[in-house]
């Protein structure tokens, strides 16, 4: 049996049997971060913070939203919106912060992509992350099917016939994920379900994954600097802490990282309290109408790109351009031939990729969001077959790519 | 050496008894997501054919989706192509435009306007004429028409009859 002694103190207690301090060592205090990191380091904070907002809103969201064909516009437009105390906080919480948080996953994304944030043993961050993005989105799915409006049910019967892949006519595959002919009862409860249970967990437990990643590579740096973090946690720990290049997690990262939390709440909470329609798509304060389109249908703004790479082509040619579009991103640290882990600004032709691919990404936001007519018809399939040609030429682009 | 290879047979005789439970729970999943048959056996609708005006659209509903009737005007009926003629379905003497209402490429509710005599997907922009063939892409194929049986004057919509079952054979509709 192993050996206890008589507790000195509370925590003694606990180090005894919880190893408490040893924990706190490995996760906070002797967790060290490269001090050469900027704001764009704590968008990874600002996600788990907007998570938890997330977590909060839904959980009172969920005390009155029923999950019934017939009851769940009322309960959401009239129960929680009118009846129930700050109801309304509630719902604008959860509507904002589902839009924000795809905003700062973007950042977030394209900050790995700026600093070449996914190699050299960062590979599992990397796809923990690109996980993370596939749940949130089907998060985001599954929760705007809830309010059974004009918008849910059409996003929900459009998306969901993605699945019978085209020419493949797989209509029994989408008869079974919606459990009837058409979005109906078993539909809605199965997305509600999706929502509030199943996807929550694999989303914490993804987040889990995501940072356990991060813990032996630790995070990289704006230099792109190969820092041996043995060698300077001894000096700093040693009492050099000005001569170091890195710094504890807790407290000093963190006091960093809440200074740029704190800023996003007070932005998020200007959102929520004066702007917060923009997250409330107005076509879904109609009830769910199965026997009529609405005029213009469109996904929220952060599926966008991704929608308008399906939409200039023929459906099975736009199905595979929608697959690829999904899939890619996941690649990335292999179809990145550079052995060089450093800022883009410093690595020649993937510099002007990376900003052709951001700025290719925001047209494709924009056409996706506009009638599919004229001009915009023309633009849009000249953005999607760009992000295509971009993808398939990064190979080549980083193999030539100089050691730096 | 003799206990490790005892340790192994457990290990396998766990492995299969996990598997088959897998594979039994994988079943019972699948099969709990399956439209239930309540919902499989709602699936029928009758409509009466003489009801209907010539040249305006009419809208029904079967499994939760919308139905096309459009009775052909004499126009219509002269001006059209043969491929638009094998679409017909003809009932009373009648000839009709049915179709499901919803676009191939991702299932919208395509508009109709008479005037135009055809219909306009604003999703993404697919266009069908008034018999139900695609005139501009993203849709892959012309509407498709639900399965029916002819009684008299009567169609029954779920059912399979002779006339469906024609144009099924012959690849007019899925
Ligand atoms: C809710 C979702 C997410 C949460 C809570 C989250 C959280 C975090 C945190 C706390 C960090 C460490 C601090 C930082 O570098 O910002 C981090 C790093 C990272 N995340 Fe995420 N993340 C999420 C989604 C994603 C997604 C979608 C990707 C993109 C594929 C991604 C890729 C990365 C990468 C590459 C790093 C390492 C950055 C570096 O080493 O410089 N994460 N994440
Ligand atoms: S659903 Fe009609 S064009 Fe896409």
């Amino acid at each position: 049996m192993a050996h206890f002694t008589k507790a000195t103190s509370v925590k003694d207690w606990l180090n005894q049997r919880l190893a408490v301090e040893k924990v706190e060592k490995v996760m906070a205090s002797e967790y060290w971060i490269p001090k050469n990191i900027n704001f764009l380091w704590a968008m990874g904070m600002v996600l788990a913070i907007t998570f938890a907002l997330l977590l909060v809103s839904g959980i009172f969201l969920l005390m009155y939203y029923q999950p019934h064909v017939d009851l769940a516009f009322d309960s959401v437009n009239y129960t929680i919106m009118r009846e129930v105390d700050f109801g309304w906080l509630w719902r604008n919480i959860h509507g904002v912060a589902a839009s924000v948080v795809f905003l700062v996953i973007y950042i977030h994304m394209f900050t790995g992509i700026y600093y070449g944030s996914y190699k050299k043993g960062r590979e599992m961050i990397w796809i923990s992350g690109m996980l993370l993005f596939v749940t949130f989105s089907a998060e985001a799915f599954s929760g705007y099917m809830l309010p059974w409006g004009q918008m849910s049910y059409w996003a929900g019967m459009v998306i969901t016939n993605i699945f019978s892949l085209g020419g493949l006519h797989m209509d029994g595959l989408v008869e079974w994920i919606r459990g009837d002919y058409v979005p109906a009862q078993a539909f809605l409860s199965r997305f509600f379900m999706l929502h509030v249970l199943l996807l929550p967990l694999a989303i914490m437990g993804l987040i889990g994954l995501h940072f356990a990643a991060l813990r032996i590579p630790h995070v990289n740096n704006q230099d792109g600097e190969e820092i041996d973090f043995d060698a300077e946690s001894k000096k700093y720990l040693a009492g050099d802490k000005a001569g170091s290049k890195v710094m504890r997690f807790a407290n000093d990262f963190m006091s960093k990282d809440m200074m740029v939390v704190g800023i996003f709440l007070i932005f998020f909470f200007y959102l929520v309290f004066y702007n917060y329609s923009f997250a409330l798509d107005p076509v879904n304060f109609d009830p769910a109408d199965m026997l009529k389109t609405p005029a213009h249908i469109y996904p929220e703004w952060y599926f966008l790109w991704s929608y308008e790479i399906l939409r200039p082509f023929s459906v099975n040619i736009g199905l595979i351009a929608f697959g690829f579009a999904q899939v890619i991103f996941v690649l990335l640290p292999w179809l990145d031939r550079s052995p060089n882990a450093v800022p883009a600004s410093r690595r020649g032709a993937f510099s002007v990729w990376f900003w052709l691919l951001l700025i290719d990404m925001i047209v494709l936001t924009a056409m996706g969001k506009l009638p599919p007519e004229g001009i915009f018809s023309t633009i849009g399939l000249v953005a999607a077959l760009a992000f295509i040609v971009l993808w398939i030429a990064l190979p080549f682009i980083t193999m030539n790519e100089k050691k730096v | 050496m003799h206990n490790s290879s005892r340790r192994g047979f457990m290990g396998k005789a766990f492995g299969a008894v996990a598997g088959v439970g897998a594979v039994g729970s994988l079943v019972a999943m699948k099969k709990s997501w399956d439209p239930l048959p309540s919902v499989k056996a709602a699936g029928f609708t009758t409509l009466d054919m003489t009801i209907y005006p010539e040249g305006e659209l009419i809208t029904e509903k079967w499994r939760g989706k919308p139905i096309f009737v459009l009775k052909k005007t004499a126009e219509m009926i002269a001006s059209q192509t043969e491929s638009q003629k094998a679409r017909s379905v003809i009932v009373g003497g009648s000839e009709f435009m049915i179709a499901i209402g919803l676009c191939t490429h991702l299932g919208c509710i395509p508009s109709y306007s008479a005037t135009e005599k055809s219909f306009l997907c604003a999703c993404h922009g697919g266009m069908f004429n008034w018999a139900g063939e695609v005139t501009k892409v993203p849709p892959p194929r012309a509407f498709d028409i639900p399965p029916f049986k002819i009684e008299g004057n009567n169609m029954i919509l779920g059912e399979v009859g002779p006339e469906f079952q024609a144009m099924k054979d012959s690849g007019i509709t899925l």
